[in-house]
């Protein structure tokens, strides 16, 4: 029966992957797309990455589609006529992809327990994480202790790309606050809608916060999440009021004080006689301080995470109302 | 039957992979070589995700009863990966938009037709 999903589910990621080769209306591609990014989540949670299915269906299918819609508003829906030839690509294609499987020939049997990608260093996660790390979700204790540093090198990246789109694309909010008529404001029943699910959105990203250790989620999951509670607000009541309740200028702050948090975790255990980011040394107890660690750093990445997300999408919102207004 | 469903996730990785680069290479306009390049991105995760799973297994989330976990280091990687994808993407369409601002088209062939008229 797994297989069998797994079959239908891969065989119609192809199908739309496909598709997107021959569609010349931008619009279609980027909901296929986003139908992409959520059969991927499916297939993620058949191949048991339930915390990975969790990411891809809030961050591909959701934040990256908003992000597209936003830039095909100011650069034109329609793809024109290619006057280049298809047959050099193609070529290219069809000898990469013929080398790549015949490669695939050499490689172990999928799902075999006996492969050599789980015989190095995943055992000793896998059975002495429980003890030493005391949660019962292995990825976040990987994520948040074993391999805590590439994760505060990854949370810089997503610092330093608000920093690129945010110098490329200014949020203008003088602007912005001349055009009172953006949003969906003609459209009473999507507001009431609105109103009644943003609250637990927010609420569902906070479970997902400070449940990840147990569960599915964590700081990466969570940020997103709540970006896309404020993301709904800006769309339905419009960029203003989303300035009013969230402002550009806090979203900058919190995004550098995530990464701020994370560090100091860091620069404290090593204060107190430790590595950086070794955790044991936070509490008395060993276990009690891996737990205090991981909590302040996934809500460092959560904070950071979110203030990102919101900043790009303001970034992008603010570049089409100013589009509208000309 | 076996030799099919030993291999059939890789070479499903690879034709996305390929689909991917294809459109990366033959599309001439930016916001599709974008979305080729987020395809081609995905099927590397699908490839590190494949590489991890267990027949058998369950989600590496301790449970009574579970006696096999899917690999989680892979879990890992692929998971910063994607929040880290999303970001390098928000850069590459906000340098479209800023294309789009200095030529007038996102269309490649004629904004480098602009370039040479420079």
């Amino acid at each position: 029966m797994e297989l069998l999903i797994d079959l239908v589910l891969l065989a119609m990621l192809a199908l739309t992957a496909l598709r997107v080769i021959f569609l010349k209306d931008l619009f279609a591609v980027v909901m296929l797309f986003s139908i992409y990014s959520f059969l991927s989540a499916l297939i993620f949670v058949s191949l048991d990455a339930v915390d990975v299915a969790f990411t891809e269906a809030a961050v591909g299918a959701g934040i990256s589609t908003v992000l597209m819609l936003g830039t095909l508003a100011l650069t034109g829906r329609t793809e024109k006529k290619n006057p280049h030839s298809k047959v050099l690509p193609l070529l290219v294609v069809l000898v990469t992809g013929a080398a790549l499987i015949y490669g695939t020939l050499d490689m172990p049997p999928f799902g075999h327990p006996d492969n050599p990608i789980h015989e190095h260093v995943a055992p000793r996660y896998i059975e002495e994480s429980p003890k030493e790390v005391g949660l019962p979700n292995m990825v976040t204790s990987v994520l948040a202790s074993y391999r805590g540093f590439d994760t505060l090198g990854e949370t810089v990246v997503v610092f330093s790309a608000a920093i690129g789109v945010l110098t490329l694309l200014r949020v203008r909010r003088r602007e912005a606050d001349q055009n009172p008529e953006s949003g969906l404001r003609a459209h009473l029943v999507l507001q009431v809608v609105a109103k009644i699910i943003i609250p637990m959105i927010i609420l569902f990203a906070l479970y997902v916060q400070f449940h990840g250790d147990f569960g599915p989620g964590g700081g990466f999951q969570a940020g997103v999440i709540a970006a896309a509670a404020f993301i709904l607000y800006a769309l339905v009541f419009g960029l203003p009021s989303a300035f009013k309740v969230v402002e550009p200028k806090f979203l900058r702050f919190m995004a550098a004080l995530g990464v701020l948090l994370y560090a100091s975790v860091g620069v404290y255990s090593m204060a107190m006689g430790g590595n950086f980011l070794d955790y044991n040394y936070l509490a008395e107890n060993p276990l009690h301080g891996q737990h205090y660690g991981i909590i302040i750093i996934e809500l460092g990445v959560g904070i950071t995470v979110f203030a990102v997300m919101l900043s790009i999408f303001y970034a992008f919102g603010s570049q089409a109302e100013r589009a509208n207004i000309q | 039957m076996s030799f099919i469903s030993d291999y059939y996730n890789y070479w499903i990785v690879v034709f996305l992979m390929m689909t991917g680069f294809y459109i990366v290479i033959s599309a001439n306009n930016l916001v599709k070589k974008v979305v080729g390049l987020n395809i081609f991105q995905t099927s590397v995760f699908m490839l590190y995700i494949s590489m991890g799973k267990v027949s058998g297994g369950t989600a590496p989330i301790v449970v009574e009863g579970a006696t096999q976990y899917s690999n989680p280091l892979p879990h890992v990687l692929i998971l910063t990966a994607i929040v880290v994808g999303v970001a390098t993407t928000a850069v590459a369409l906000s340098l479209i938009v800023r294309i789009k601002d200095e030529y007038g088209t996102v269309e490649e062939n004629e904004f480098e037709n602009k370039d040479d008229a420079i």
